[in-house]
């Protein structure tokens, strides 16, 4: 944008500070609410991501911001300004929607152009050069003169990027801009998002998706959102590291969600604690090995918790010669090419295992060991498993009495049959494909929610 | 409407065939042969002339021709106009009463005689403090009404058919509402624009029973004209005058429904 930025018209939506606040969004339809009290900060130049089951609010928050839905209560600031009164066409924010919304009897430099029309934000002189100068940004500096209908999916999509660039915001609102695009075209789109990004470091941006990758990548923040509230938000980083909450551990990459029985905790000095736990069988009974976890908080002995194990970070042994590791029973092998992924039975537990391709895979039936290091085992908080005595049945229960509508809708699961997942709900499911968004039908505790936020 | 056998295809236009030269051809060709027509006695007219033709283009029938087409020139854009202003209005009323109310009163001219609809301009423009009774504004005026309800229909659909991601787009980007309405919207509604321009002014060219309520002696309509040669016994003549219209008429709507397939993007 080096071209432009001398100029001082051009400023005047490039405000100096971006950022969105949102300050205890609420957002009914019909009286339902659709999203609750919600509050989040994008800092400028931050690019948050929204993520979250469908229906869980993240569209709503996203038109919160652009002026389409009126909260209940509640303010939205952008650039440090309310702007919850605010028709939409007084923002200044660029917004690309799903379906592009391209404007179809317009050619692309002409949509491309239009912000910069409608606003008069530049002489008109200028306008081919900023149009230029955003077609060049998304790779489209070819197709200027087509229709919409004579791009693709991808195209049209850089053009939607391009329109909404053009008028140079300090925010930009991405609405799932990559779910028509095939998993091939997203990668790469993904890519050239990040690019843009770093073309454009002082825009904000607030991405929507349901894709766990699209986030882990993109997103120097996550805000995982579920039936309308904020469940935690962190760092990609620490979400998947330290997961604060069942729902984050569960819908960021894939885990085993396993109740453990705490015996042990003692400080570990980097501020952690390590815990000694044992799993909790099904009567709610500690069983077999003690293996070493971390924490983040102090941990009672007897608590029972639920214990977060990335199926990555597990290893296969066959001996007991392992410190660390659980004993199980191989239920499932799968192979995927250049990986295996091994289901075991620990303890009446399904719990999941990936690496790479064996060279020996076990049987069917094979008594294995799981092992794993401390420190990539994580026990979820204690206001995050809710109380003590958190089994499944009082977890269900919250479920239905949050009054949304909206339900998180499960993947369809490459769960060969036998493996059909007859456990209580705070136990790993076997998590698709890596390449597929998780969407965990394990419920998740809203509780924790205001404490993430702040 | 998909049919993957070749019976069903001969099968599905012997029928079309059939009800089409029945409904629209035989009236027409009927007519078109009656132009042309000295005598007809038998099942086929027994002799041909031109001289009805020229009969059509030489007396005064034809002069009907221009007060026909500013009519309904006059008639179809003020139609267009108030029925897209109307339309456009009506979309961002929100309460649901007053909607179909509004609704409902649009239909009021096609749901009455359109001679109703003549004789209650009559009686508001014979006395009182605007007298148009005998004026030319009054026939242009029940025109329009009638036509008014047509455009609104159309128009209207269209725009509940309008995908509002344009709209928001538009905003998002800082358009104001009517930026947006002239640079997006109206663009959008072009098909349905044209569209109910070339159906009022078909509609206006063909308009008989209000006309014949307000007419002036020197604004007289075609369909008008030719009410009177056939009550005069011309029938021939009629159908020339009749023939002359319909070619007329024809080629504005072609001429419309050429900006119509450019105004087609998608
Ligand atoms: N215009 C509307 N009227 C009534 N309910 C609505 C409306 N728009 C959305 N909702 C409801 O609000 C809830 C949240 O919708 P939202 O579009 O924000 O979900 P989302 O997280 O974006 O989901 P997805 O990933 O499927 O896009 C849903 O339960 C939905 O049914
Ligand atoms: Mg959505």
């Amino acid at each position: 944008m080096a071209a432009t930025e001398a100029d001082p018209t051009a400023r005047r939506t490039g405000r100096g500070s971006g950022g969105i606040r949102f300050d205890d969004v609420t957002v009914a339809y019909n009286g339902n609410v659709v999203l609750d009290s919600f509050t989040l900060d994008v800092a400028p130049g931050e690019v948050v991501a929204l993520l979250g089951p469908s229906g869980s609010g993240k569209t709503t928050a996203l038109r919160a911001v652009a002026g389409f839905v009126r909260p209940a209560s509640g303010r939205v600031h952008v650039g440090g300004r309310d702007v919850t009164d605010l028709p939409p066409y007084k923002r200044g924010l660029g917004m690309v929607v799903q379906q592009y919304a391209l404007f179809p009897h317009m050619r692309v430099e002409q949509n491309v152009a239009f912000g910069l029309k409608a606003q008069k934000l530049v002489a008109k002189s200028e306008i081919p050069a900023r149009v230029a100068e955003a077609l060049r940004m998304t790779g489209m500096a070819q197709y200027a003169k087509r229709y919409p209908r004579e791009l693709s999916g991808g195209q049209q999509q850089r053009v939607a990027i391009a329109r909404a660039l053009a008028i140079q915001p300090s925010v930009l609102l991405l609405d799932e801009p990559l779910s028509a695009l095939d998993a091939q075209l997203r990668s790469g789109m993904l890519a050239e998002l990040a690019r843009l990004h770093r073309e454009l470091p002082d825009v904000s941006i607030l991405y929507v998706t349901h894709d766990q990758i699209e986030a882990l990548t993109l997103a120097d923040r996550i805000a995982v959102m579920n039936e309308a509230r904020l469940v935690e938000v962190g760092t990609a980083r620490d979400l998947y590291k330290r997961p604060g909450t069942e729902f984050a551990a569960g819908f960021v990459g894939n885990s085993n969600l396993l109740p453990v029985t705490v015996a042990e905790c003692a400080a570990h000095g980097d501020g952690s604690f390590r815990v000694t736990v044992r799993i909790t069988t099904e009567g709610g009974a500690p069983a077999g090995e003690l293996v070493t976890a971390t924490c983040t908080e102090q941990a009672a002995a007897g608590e029972t918790r639920t214990l977060c194990l990335r199926p990555h970070f597990l290893g296969l042994a066959a001996a007991e010669h392992h410190d660390n590791a659980f004993s199980g029973t191989v239920s499932e092998v799968q192979w995927r090419g250049s990986a295996h992924r091994i289901f075991a039975d620990v303890h009446g537990h399904e719990v999941r295992l990936d690496t790479n391709e064996l060279r020996n895979p076990p049987a069917i039936g094979d008594e294995v060991w799981l092992h794993f290091s401390a420190e990539d085992a994580v026990l979820i908080p204690a206001a995050a498993t809710g109380s003590p005595s958190a089994d499944p049945a009082s977890a269900a229960k919250t479920t239905p009495a949050k009054g949304t509508p909206s339900e998180p809708t499960p993947t369809a699961e490459p769960t060969p049959a036998k493996n059909a997942p007859v456990k209580p709900a705070p136990t790993a499911e076997p998590a698709p494909a890596e390449d597929a968004p998780t969407a965990e039908p394990a419920p998740a505790e809203p509780a924790p929610a205001e404490d993430a936020a702040r | 409407m998909l049919l993957y056998t070749r019976r069903a295809q001969r099968i599905a236009w012997a029928v079309f065939a059939f009800f089409f030269l029945l409904l629209f051809a035989l009236p027409f060709g009927v007519l078109v042969l009656a132009a042309f027509t000295k005598q007809w006695n038998g099942a086929f007219p027994s002799s041909y002339t031109f001289s009805n033709i020229t009969a059509a283009f030489h007396t005064d029938p034809l002069d009907g021709l221009e007060t026909s087409l500013i009519t309904a020139l006059l008639s179809s854009v003020i139609a267009l106009v108030v029925g897209t202003w109307s339309a456009l209005a009506l979309d961002a009323v929100r309460n649901r009463v007053g909607k179909t109310l509004i609704q409902t009163v649009f239909m009021l001219p096609i749901a009455v005689p359109s001679v109703v609809v003549g004789l209650a301009l009559l009686v508001a423009f014979s006395q009182g403090p605007v007298l148009l009774n005998g004026t030319n504004t009054i026939v242009v005026m029940a025109h329009s009404i009638l036509v008014t309800a047509y455009a609104f229909q159309q128009v209207s659909a269209a725009v509940t058919r309008l995908d509002p991601a344009y709209e928001q787009a538009a905003a998002s980007l800082g358009a104001r509402p009517y930026y947006t309405l002239l640079r997006v919207k109206l663009p959008l509604l072009l098909p349905a624009l044209t569209g109910s321009l070339a159906l009022c002014f078909a509609l206006s060219m063909g308009e008989l029973g209000a006309t014949a309520m307000v007419y002036s002696a020197d604004w007289t309509t075609l369909p008008l004209r030719i009410y009177a040669l056939d009550d005069r016994g011309h029938q021939f003549v009629a159908a020339a005058v009749t023939a002359v219209m319909m070619t007329i008429t024809l080629a504005v709507l072609l001429a419309v429904s050429r900006i119509r397939t450019r105004a087609n993007y998608r």
